[in-house]
Order: C-alpha cells, then structure tokens, then sequence
C-alpha cells in the first residue's frame, strides 16, 4: 500500500505530467491545422516554430521524466513494501522540474528560445530555456539517487533474497537515464550555455551534434521504461494470467542499459564531421538494441496465452478470443504492440543507412517516433495511470467504457497521423515546415496528406480530453477499499537468481565502457581538431 | 497445476524462450550481414572522410568562392556540383546535373546546420558551418526536381527550396563547353 505522503508525491508528478502532455497535444494540432491547405500561410512563422519547441520539450523532457519518477516512488513501496526513503528530497527534486519548466517555457513562449527541443547550436536561444531544461534533468537526477538508495536499503535488510522485477528495472531505467542525460548535460554545460551566456562568441557544431546524439537516442529508452515495466509487471496481473519468464525481464531491462547508449550516431549518419567507420559501428550496435524488445515481445504475447488458456481458450489462435478485451489494460498493451510493430519495422529501416538516405529528416522520421512515442510508449502511461489511480486516490475508477473510447480514439488516431507521414517522407517531404506552397506542382499532391493529419490530429485531442476527464472524476468518486496492489506473479517461481540479474555491477560497468569506446574516438577527434568553432547565431531579440 | 510437472514445464518454457532468443540474434544478424553486403559490393558508406573548412571566409578564398559554386566538369568526365547553404537559401538556388554521368556534391553551411535532399532521389546531406559534407550520386533521367532544406534552420527555414535540374548528358557536356561553373541560370 501507498502511505498518503506518497501517494500525494505520485500524483503530483503525474497530474504535472499529464498537464504539460494535454497542453503540448493541443499544440500539436495546432501546428496541423496552420500548414494544411485549408489555412493560408501563417503570417508569422516564428510561431509555428515556438510551437514546436514547446510541444517538442513538453513531450520529450517533461512528461516522460515525470511519469518515471512518479511510477519509481510507487514501485519502491509497492514492489518493496517498504517506506520511501527521502520524500522531503523527492519533493526538492519535483520542485526542481516545476521551476524547470517554468524557466524553460517563459523565453519559449515570448519567442525567446525557438530552438527545437533538439536546440541546433550554433543557433543560440535566450539562456534561460537551457538552463530551465538543466533544472529538469537536476530535478530528476535527485530521482536516480533516491531510487538507488532505496534499492540498497532494501538489499540490506533482505539479504541474498532477490530484487523485486519491478524495483530491479525501475533502478535499471534511473541508471540508464543519468547516464543519457550526460551527453546532452555535456553539450549545455561546456558548449551552448557558454555561448548563450556570453563568454564565448563560438560553437563547435558537429562536436555538440555528437554529444546531443548520444541523449537523443537513449533518451527514447528511458521513454520506454516506465512502459516496458508495465507490459513485465502489470499487463499479466492485470489481464488475470502469468509472467512467463522473470529472468527473460531482467535481460531485457539489463540489455536495454548496455545497448542504449552506444548507438546514438545512426541519427548523424549524413552528417560530415563522423567517419563512416564510426557509423558502421553505431549502426551493428542500432541492431542489437533491438533483440530486448524482440524478447519482450514474446514473454508477454506468452503472457497473454496463459491468461487466454486460463480462461478457457482453446487451438491455436482461440485464447486470443478468449483475452479479457473489455479490460484496457488489455486493449492497452494489444495497442501498444501493434505500434511498436510499425514503429520498430520503421526503425530497422532507418537504422540501415542504405534506407535511411531516402527517409533522413523527412516526415518519415516524425512519423516513426511518434509512433514509437506517441503510440507505442504513452499509450501504455495511459494504462498505467488506469491501473495505479485507485491507489492513489482511494477512490473507484470503473468506466471501463470510457477508457476504451479513449484508447481508440488514441490508437486510431496515432495512426491516421503517422501513416501518410512515413507515405510522404519517403516521396521527399520534409520535416518542421511551418508551411507548404501548395501551389507548386512537385508539392501539391502533398496536401492530401497533410489535411489526413490533421482529421488524426483531431481524434487525439479528443482521446486526449476524455483521458483527462477520467481522471479528474476518478478524484469525485466514491471512496473504496481496495486489495492490496499486486504486481504479476511468474509463471515458475524464479528460484535463485544468479548474481548478475540481481545487481547491476557488470551492466553498468559494460553501459560505460562500450559507451566510452563508441564515442571516445569520434569525441577525441573532433576536440583534437582546429578551426572547428564557428560563430553562434543569437535568435530572438531584435531579429 | 501438480508440482511434479512444475519443473518440466520450466524447462519447456526456457527451451522456447531459448529458441525465440537464437531466432531474434539471426534477424538481427542477418540485417547487418545485409549491411555489411551492400555496403562493401554496393560502396554504399555514408560519407567518410573528415574535411574541414572556415564558414566566416568561404566567400573570400578557397573552393567555396561565390564563381567557384555549381556544376564542374572533371578531367576523370565525372561531374563536381560545389553549393553553400545558408539562412535561408542555398547558392547555387537551382542545381544543373547530368544523367548517366557520376556526381560528387561538396557542400558546407555559412551560418548554422543545413540539410537537403532531393526529392524521389536518394541525395541526402547534412550541411554544417566548420564541416565539408560529400555526397555520390547519379542522375538516371531528365527531370525537374525539388530540394527542399531539411534541417531546421530558424524562422525561414519552410520557405528554404532550392531545385535541381538533370538534363541529358549531351546537353550538359554542350552548356559545359566554355568550362564555367553551371547552374540553371545561364
């Protein structure tokens, strides 16, 4: 059970959450509605890219960090059944991303900072908004330590017993992220701050794209986590069957610490300051980050066959039938992976470099994180806020009927979205166009597209309504006692562990190391290199 | 469910997860093999090797000199298309290459990072202030085609378009003649 204080820091981290995603939502279809061709061009279009900035930081830092950390405060008293240890420093780090993002969005929203939340040195942004994102990511370092403190706490009191599989991936995503998050700290700390501050007048631009390409692509696998650990320890509770395999999760959870960061130049593949040699290697390396989600995908699916056969279904495809599909959580996670499908296809695509000259920076490109992200991965925090209000608020949540309304609207909506964008980038179509001349030839036939985006955009704010909606009368309810919170039981008991599934030494040690390796030597040679800095461009005031 | 089936039934279920694990690393090795494949019988690498070049005097000296931009023909018959980007244009607006006929583009950026492609083609480049980026490509059929640039690159950036122009190789070598640089503006 959750104390009270918890439960009030969970919820505070969730609600700022999923206030920032509600806000961003709407302005991302805001940005479909000025460029489709039933709009005229905007007349300013330094909004559109303030816009974008916002929905792009909200939607990247703010709400998945906040929904980690609110999800890992859970789980230390859920999972361990203990008292979180360090709620008054929980509370500093929450305030920490409060004053972040206030910070952060204040230049943002007087125009101040319409960077991208990707930044793009050697533009240079109103200091502010970096330093608002630097505060984030402090705030959410202060979650890292507790998680690990309180995982240690724990060990001590329960020795040689093994970690709870939700505690042990909720420490393996707080160690995955304070190590992803470096490169970009790196890049503000040492790169764009300075300029933006004034003490220097120059930017090495490929040295910084090299340090930002080593959060940008972990950083969608910190995303990943608080989803990965609700498909291992809720679904199969949830949709009444067995986690097939407790150790298989623990090897995905440690794969996903050691192959995260190591990969993050495949998104630099066209650009002229990496060697080829170095984006072969990130390339093989892209490749093996994907087998901990091919292994996910079968221990749930296997997940979901006993819950089928456990409620009598029968032959080779009659459990599917019988799956609870009235439960959202089940319709959740059914969702979630047939997004990931198109998601991940998608990426192995972009990962091959041979494909990915055809899709590089095109619509394409929007299209597959944000099915990724916005599909496969918030679908699930949906179903994770679902499943743990109750909890939280000490009040009934049953409009089963409303939640799946919800998580249609989101899944059909995410792939009317996403669908004509990879059917358009391949064609050519570019991204972070504040507008298109319709009147040209070689783009017209691009406006189809561009106003079926916006039709998707539409059912997302409307899912996007209702969700808030669910949980603002999850809070009016009746008040309930509730079981106690379960997560899911193996299959087969465990039984002893070896020693390295119930630690993290040799992952961390191998996360850093082939991490040193792939980027010490493109990092070593461009800060060996002379005449690589060249002036920052301030934007905003006066221009 | 009986406890002495318990432990064969582990084991069963290790023995699938075991077989589904070996299945996952053959994908996934076989994709890079392809790589690997195409990379080494195709040559196709994504660009290589490291150059270098001052953004604040591409205009003064150099192979980035404003009469230096566009299309070259090169003593090996194969074409140099030279362009620099910045906000928000790229010179030369409107690139002239030749079919059948192959084509290095070297391009950088006076200002911030830039990028193109070239729509129905495979061209497609980062272009960044300090870096010389390379490209090779070639040009199968005349065509008018669209270069949008793709990397965001400040509030201009929607309105930055730049076109190419393959046209027959014949024609091109004929315009090439005088040996100046070419683009579509004659």
């Amino acid at each position: 059970m959750l104390n009270e204080d918890t439960r009030r820091l969970v919820l505070a981290h969730f609600w700022l959450g999923f206030a920032a995603f509600a806000v961003a939502a709407l302005l991302g279809e805001w940005q479909m509605y000025v460029r489709a061709p039933g709009h005229g061009w905007i007349d300013n279009p330094e909004l559109y890219y303030r816009s974008v900035t916002a929905h792009g930081s909200a939607m990247g830092y703010v709400l998945p960090t906040l929904i980690a950390m609110g999800f890992g405060y859970a789980i230390v008293e859920l999972a361990l059944k203990q008292r979180l240890i360090g709620v008054r420093w929980a509370w500093a780090g929450f305030g920490l991303v409060v004053l972040g993002v206030v910070t952060a969005m204040a230049p943002v929203s007087l125009g101040l900072a319409s960077v991208l939340y990707t930044f793009y040195p050697p533009m240079i942004a109103n200091p502010f908004y970096y330093i608002g994102i630097v505060l984030v990511v402090v705030g959410s370092w202060i979650w890292v330590a507790l998680m690990s403190i309180n995982l240690r706490a724990w060990k001590k009191g329960h020795p040689g017993e093994s970690v709870p599989l939700p505690m042990f991936a909720n420490v393996a995503g707080a160690y995955l992220w304070a190590w992803t998050s470096l490169g970009a700290a790196i890049e503000l700390l040492f790169q764009i701050l300075p300029a933006a501050l004034g003490f220097t007048a120059t930017i090495d631009a490929g040295l910084a794209r090299v340090f930002f390409s080593w959060t940008l692509h972990a950083i969608v696998y910190f995303w990943l986590m608080p989803t990965y650990i609700a498909f291992y320890t809720l679904v199969p509770r949830a949709i009444g069957g067995r986690l097939y395999s407790d150790a298989m999760g623990r090897i995905a959870f440690v794969l996903f610490l050691v192959f995260s960061m190591p990969i993050g130049i495949h998104h630099l593949f066209q650009d002229p300051q990496v060697g080829a040699g170095v984006k072969f290697v990130h390339a093989a390396f892209t490749g093996m980050v994907s087998v901990p989600t091919l292994l996910t995908i079968f221990t749930i699916c296997a997940s979901a066959e006993i819950a089928g056969r456990l409620r009598g279904g029968r032959g080779l495809f009659g459990w599917i039938a019988a799956l609870p599909w009235q439960n959202p959580m089940m319709l959740a996670v059914a969702f979630s992976f047939v997004l990931l499908g198109f998601g991940g296809a998608g990426g192995i695509i972009n990962m091959s470099y041979q494909m990915d000259f055809a899709v590089h920076n095109t619509q394409w490109i929007t299209g597959h994180f944000h099915l990724i992200f916005g599909g496969a991965i918030v679908i699930m925090y949906f179903a994770i806020a679902y499943d743990l209000w109750p909890h939280l608020t000490g009040r009934a949540l049953d409009d089963l009927r409303l939640m799946r309304a919800q998580l249609w609207l989101w899944f059909v909506g995410m792939l009317v979205v996403t669908l004509p964008w990879h059917f358009v980038g391949i064609l050519g179509m570019p991204r972070r166009m504040a507008y298109f001349d319709y009147g040209d030839p070689a783009i017209a036939p691009q406006a189809v597209a561009v106003t079926i985006t916006f039709i998707g955009g539409l059912l997302l704010v409307a899912s996007v309504v209702l969700f808030i909606l669910i949980l603002v009368r999850g809070h009016l309810a009746e008040r309930t006692s509730l079981p106690e919170f379960q997560f899911s039981t193996p299959a087969h008991p465990a039984g002893k562990l070896p020693a390295a599934l119930n630690g993290f030494a040799l992952w961390l040690a191998l996360m850093i190391g082939l991490t040193v390796v792939n980027y010490g030597f493109p990092i070593a040679q461009l800060m060996s290199l002379k005449q690589t800095s060249v002036p920052a461009v301030p934007i905003g005031a006066g221009r | 469910m009986p406890q002495a089936n318990s432990h064969d039934s582990a084991r069963v279920a290790a023995r699938a997860e075991m077989r589904w694990a070996t299945v996952s690393l053959a994908i996934i090795a076989f994709l890079i093999g392809m790589m690997v494949y195409m990379s080494l019988h195709w040559a196709t690498m994504p660009p290589r090797r490291l150059e270098t070049v001052d953004p604040t005097t591409l205009h003064l000296a150099g192979e980035f000199t404003e009469d230096n931009l566009g299309s070259a023909v090169e003593s090996d018959g194969s074409v140099t298309v030279r362009l620099v980007a910045n906000q928000y244009s790229f010179t030369p607006q409107c690139l002239l290459v030749p079919t059948d006929t192959p084509v290095t583009l070297r391009g950088t950026s006076a200002d911030v990072v830039h990028g193109f492609n070239i729509a129905q083609t495979n061209v497609n480049v980062m272009l960044e202030p300090g870096y010389i980026s390379v490209f090779k490509t070639a040009f199968k059929k005349p065509a008018d085609l669209v270069m949008p640039c793709h990397e965001f690159c400040g509030v201009g950036h929607a309105g930055m378009w730049a076109h190419v122009k393959v046209v027959d190789k014949a024609d091109f070598l004929r315009r090439a003649a005088n040996g100046r640089r070419l683009s579509c503006a004659e």
